[in-house]
C-alpha cells in the first residue's frame, strides 16, 4: 500500500503544470523525432540533453523520459509509411507493417502500432512499479564490491548477449572506459591522459560529448548518406470509422500484445539487449506461435502489434536497473543516467530514499507519457506524415547545429566541440565496419563509477582481490557475468564440434 | 571495404599503444595495501584494447569477420564527396565560431547546407537563416543565461545585455 500512496504523490507531481505541459510536448517531440528515418530516442535524448537545464531535474527527467516514449512510438510510423525503419528498434515493424501499407491499409497499422504500444507501454509501467521499489530495498545493501560486479555484469552481457563481432565489441566498452578515465585521477587527484597537454582534457571528457558525437552527429551522417535516395511514402486514408473498425479487430491479437509486452519488459532490462532484440524477439515468438505463421511478412497485423507492445515495454524494463541500481539498461537510459548526474543526483538505491520526488514523478508520467502519446498519435497522423515529407536538407543542418550548441552548453569551452566533431566522424566510420557503439556510451558513463567501486573495494580490503569473490551477492554475479563473457567462446566451440568442415 | 577494415585496426592499435604509453605517467602497478596505481585501470585497458585490435587483425587475415569478407567498397565516390563535404563544412562552422562567433557561423553553416546540397528556395532560406540565430539566442542566453562564444561580433550584443541585466 506505501507504493500506491508513493504512486499517488508521484501523480500529484506530474499533473503540476510545468510537468504535465512538459510531458505533452516530449512526447509530441519524441513521436516527431522517433517518425524520422534514422532518429530515435536516443538521439532524441542525446541532443535535448543539454537544453533540460532550464528546469529542475524532477521536470527535466520527466521530460526526456516522455520523449523516449513518443521516439517508440513514433518509430513505427515511418517503418510503416516509408518501409525504412523510424529507428533501429521499429526494424521488427516493418516486415508487417510495410505489406499492410502497400495494401492500402497503413491506417490499419498504424492504429495497431499505436494501440500496442501503449498497452506494451502501460503493462510494462504497472510492472515496474511493483517491482522497483522492492529490488531498491535489495540494492541498498549493496557495497563498492556488489556495484563493481554489477558493472561487471552489464558489460558482460555485450559481450555474451550482443551478437556483434566480439572482438569489436569488447574494443568498444575498453575505448568507453578508457576515455572516462581521461581526467583527473580519482584517487591520488594527479593529471592523467591529459593528451596533447591541452587544458580542455582536464575537466575529463563529458559523456555528452561521446553521446552526442556518435548519436548526434555520427547518426546524422550516417542518415545523410542513407537519405541519398528517393523513398515513396504510402497513401494512408483515416477516417474516424476506420479507426474503431481497426480498433474492435485488435480485440483478437490480445494474446500477442500481452506476450510482447512481458517479454519486452524483461528483455529491456538486460543491458545488453534492449528494445531493438526485444521487438524482433517478440516478432519470432509471435510468428511461432501463430495459427498462419505464412501470413508474416505479408501483412498480418500480429506482426505489427508484437514488436510495437515489445519495444515499448521494454523502454520501460530497461529504466528499472537505471533508477534502482544505477546500472542503465539501454543506451538511452545510460545518458539519463549521465544527465542525473550533472542534475546532483546520485544514481543507485538511495534515489528512492532520498529523491522520492524525483523518482515517484517519473513513474507516474510515464503513465501520462504512455496515454498522450497514444492521442498525440492518433490525432496527428496526417501531421506526422507530413514530417516525414520534410526535405531531410532542411531539417540536417538544425540538428547539426542544434548538436554544436549542445556540445558547447554543459562545459562552455570549444575544445569540447571538436572533440565531439572527431568523435562523431570517428563513430560514423566505425559503424560502417559494425563496431558496435552502445558499448562505448553505456562505458563512459560507467567507467568513473566502475573505478571508484573497484578502487573503493580494494582499498578497503587493502589490495585483497578475494573481497568481490567472498562476498555472496558480488560472487555470484560476477561469476554469471565471467560465464556470459566465455558463452560466445563456447558457442563457437560447438558450432565447430557440430560441422567440423566449416573451420 | 578489406582496406578501411585493416586501417581502422591497424590505427586503432597504434592508438591504443600511445595510451599505453600515455598511462604510465602514473603508476600502473599495484601499491600494497591500496591496490592499482593511478595510472593501472587506463593501462590495462588499453592493453585491452591492443589485443582486441591484434584479434581483428587476424581476423581480417583469415576472413572471418563480416567486413573482411565484403568486396564493397567502404564508400563510393558520391558517399565520400557527400561525407567530405558535410564534415568539412562542420569543421569550418566550428572554426569559424572562435572567431566570428556563433550568430555569424551557424546562419552561413545553414545557409551553405540548404543551398548547396538542398538547392532550396531562397524564400525559405533566408527566413531561416535570420529566425534560426534570434530563437537560438532567445533560447540559450536569455532562458538558460548561457553565453555562446560570440568573437568579434560581442560588442554588437552589448546594447541587448544592457536590455536584459
Amino acid at each position: 500500500m506505501e507504493i500506491l500512496g508513493h504512486l499517488f504523490d508521484g501523480f500529484l507531481i506530474s499533473f503540476e503544470p510545468l510537468n504535465l505541459a512538459l510531458v505533452i510536448f516530449g512526447a509530441a517531440i519524441g513521436l516527431f523525432i522517433g517518425a524520422m528515418p534514422g532518429l530515435g530516442s536516443v538521439n532524441g535524448v542525446a541532443i535535448l540533453l543539454p537544453m533540460t537545464f532550464l528546469v529542475p531535474p524532477t521536470s527535466a527527467v520527466i521530460f526526456l523520459g516522455a520523449i523516449y516514449y513518443g521516439a517508440m512510438y513514433g518509430g513505427a510510423i515511418s517503418s510503416i509509411m516509408l518501409g525504412i525503419p523510424g529507428a533501429s528498434t521499429a526494424v521488427a515493424t516493418t516486415f508487417d507493417g510495410r505489406p499492410l501499407a502497400m495494401k492500402g491499409e497503413a491506417d490499419r497499422a498504424l492504429v495497431a502500432a499505436a494501440t500496442a504500444s501503449f498497452i506494451g507501454g502501460t503493462i510494462s509501467v504497472i510492472l515496474f512499479t511493483a517491482f522497483a521499489p522492492p529490488l531498491a530495498e535489495v540494492a541498498l545493501a549493496f557495497g563498492p564490491p556488489e556495484e563493481f560486479a554489477l558493472m561487471m555484469l552489464a558489460f558482460a552481457t555485450f559481450i555474451g548477449l550482443g551478437g556483434d563481432d566480439i572482438p569489436k565489441t569488447l574494443f568498444s566498452i575498453l575505448i568507453g572506459l578508457v576515455l572516462s578515465a581521461v581526467g583527473l585521477d580519482i584517487v591520488s587527484g594527479e593529471p592523467r591522459l591529459i593528451f596533447m597537454d591541452l587544458p580542455g582534457f582536464m575537466h575529463g571528457i563529458n559523456f555528452l560529448v561521446l553521446a552526442i558525437g556518435i548519436y548526434g552527429i555520427g547518426e546524422m551522417l550516417w542518415t545523410v548518406e542513407l537519405s541519398k535516395g528517393e523513398v515513396m511514402i504510402s497513401q494512408a486514408t483515416i477516417s474516424v470509422r476506420r479507426v474503431f473498425d481497426s480498433l474492435r479487430e485488435l480485440l483478437k491479437t490480445w494474446k500477442t500484445m500481452l506476450m510482447g509486452s512481458f517479454l519486452g519488459y524483461f528483455v529491456g532490462i538486460l543491458p545488453a539487449a534492449g528494445a531493438t532484440p526485444g521487438s524482433l524477439m517478440a516478432y519470432g515468438f509471435a510468428k511461432t506461435i501463430a495459427k498462419d505463421p505464412d501470413s508474416f511478412g505479408k501483412g498480418n497485423v500480429d506482426g505489427v502489434v508484437a514488436p510495437e507492445a515489445a519495444n515499448n515495454a521494454a523502454s520501460t524494463g530497461s529504466m528499472l536497473p537505471m533508477l534502482t541500481l544505477g546500472i542503465p539498461g539501454s543506451p538511452t537510459t545510460a545518458i539519463l543516467l549521465g544527465g542525473m548526474v550533472i542534475w546532483g543526483l546520485e544514481p543507485g538505491p538511495l534515489l528512492f530514499v532520498e529523491h522520492t520526488e524525483f523518482v515517484w514523478g517519473l513513474i507516474a508520467s510515464l503513465y501520462s507519457a504512455n496515454l498522450f502519446a497514444l492521442l498525440i498519435n492518433i490525432a496527428f497522423i496526417p501531421a506526422f506524415i507530413w514530417v516525414l515529407k520534410l526535405p531531410f536538407t532542411v531539417l540536417a543542418p538544425i540538428i547539426f547545429m542544434l548538436c554544436i550548441i549542445g556540445g558547447y552548453v554543459p562545459t562552455l569551452d570549444m575544445h569540447d566541440v571538436w572533440l565531439m566533431l572527431v568523435f562523431g566522424v570517428v563513430g560514423y566510420l566505425m559503424r560502417k565496419l559494425d563496431y558496435p557503439l552502445a558499448p562505448a556510451v553505456l562505458a563512459i558513463v560507467l567507467g568513473p563509477l566502475a573505478e571508484r567501486s573497484l578502487r573503493q573495494s580494494l582499498i578497503g580490503s587493502q589490495g585483497d582481490v578475494m573481497i568481490f569473490f567472498e562476498r555472496p551477492i558480488s560472487g555470484t554475479i560476477l561469476i554469471i557475468a565471467l560465464l556470459l563473457f566465455v558463452l560466445p567462446a563456447v558457442r563457437v566451440f560447438r558450432q565447430r564440434s557440430h560441422n567440423p568442415n566449416l573451420a | 571495404m578489406r582496406k578501411a577494415e585493416l586501417s581502422m585496426a591497424i590505427i586503432m592499435a597504434l592508438f591504443s599503444i600511445y595510451l599505453m604509453w600515455k598511462s604510465t605517467e602514473l603508476p600502473i602497478g599495484w601499491i600494497p595495501d591500496e591496490g592499482p596505481g593511478g595510472g593501472a585501470f587506463s593501462f590495462w585497458l588499453s592493453g585491452g584494447m591492443l589485443f582486441c585490435c591484434l584479434a581483428m587483425i587476424i581476423r581480417w587475415w583469415r576472413r572471418t569477420s563480416p567486413p573482411s569478407r565484403s568486396d564493397k567498397p567502404f564508400m563510393d565516390r558520391e558517399t565520400f564527396v557527400l561525407f567530405l563535404t558535410v564534415s568539412l563544412s562542420l569543421a569550418t562552422m566550428i572554426a569559424l565560431i572562435h572567431f566570428v562567433g556563433v550568430y555569424i557561423s551557424l546562419p552561413l553553416f545553414l545557409i551553405f547546407y540548404m543551398r548547396y546540397l538542398g538547392s532550396h528556395k531562397w524564400k525559405l532560406i533566408v527566413p531561416m537563416a535570420i529566425f534560426t540565430p534570434i530563437f537560438t539566442f532567445i533560447f540559450f542566453e536569455m532562458a538558460l543565461k548561457k553565453t555562446l562564444p560570440k568573437g568579434v561580433t560581442e560588442p554588437l550584443f552589448y546594447p541587448i545585455y544592457d536590455l536584459m541585466y
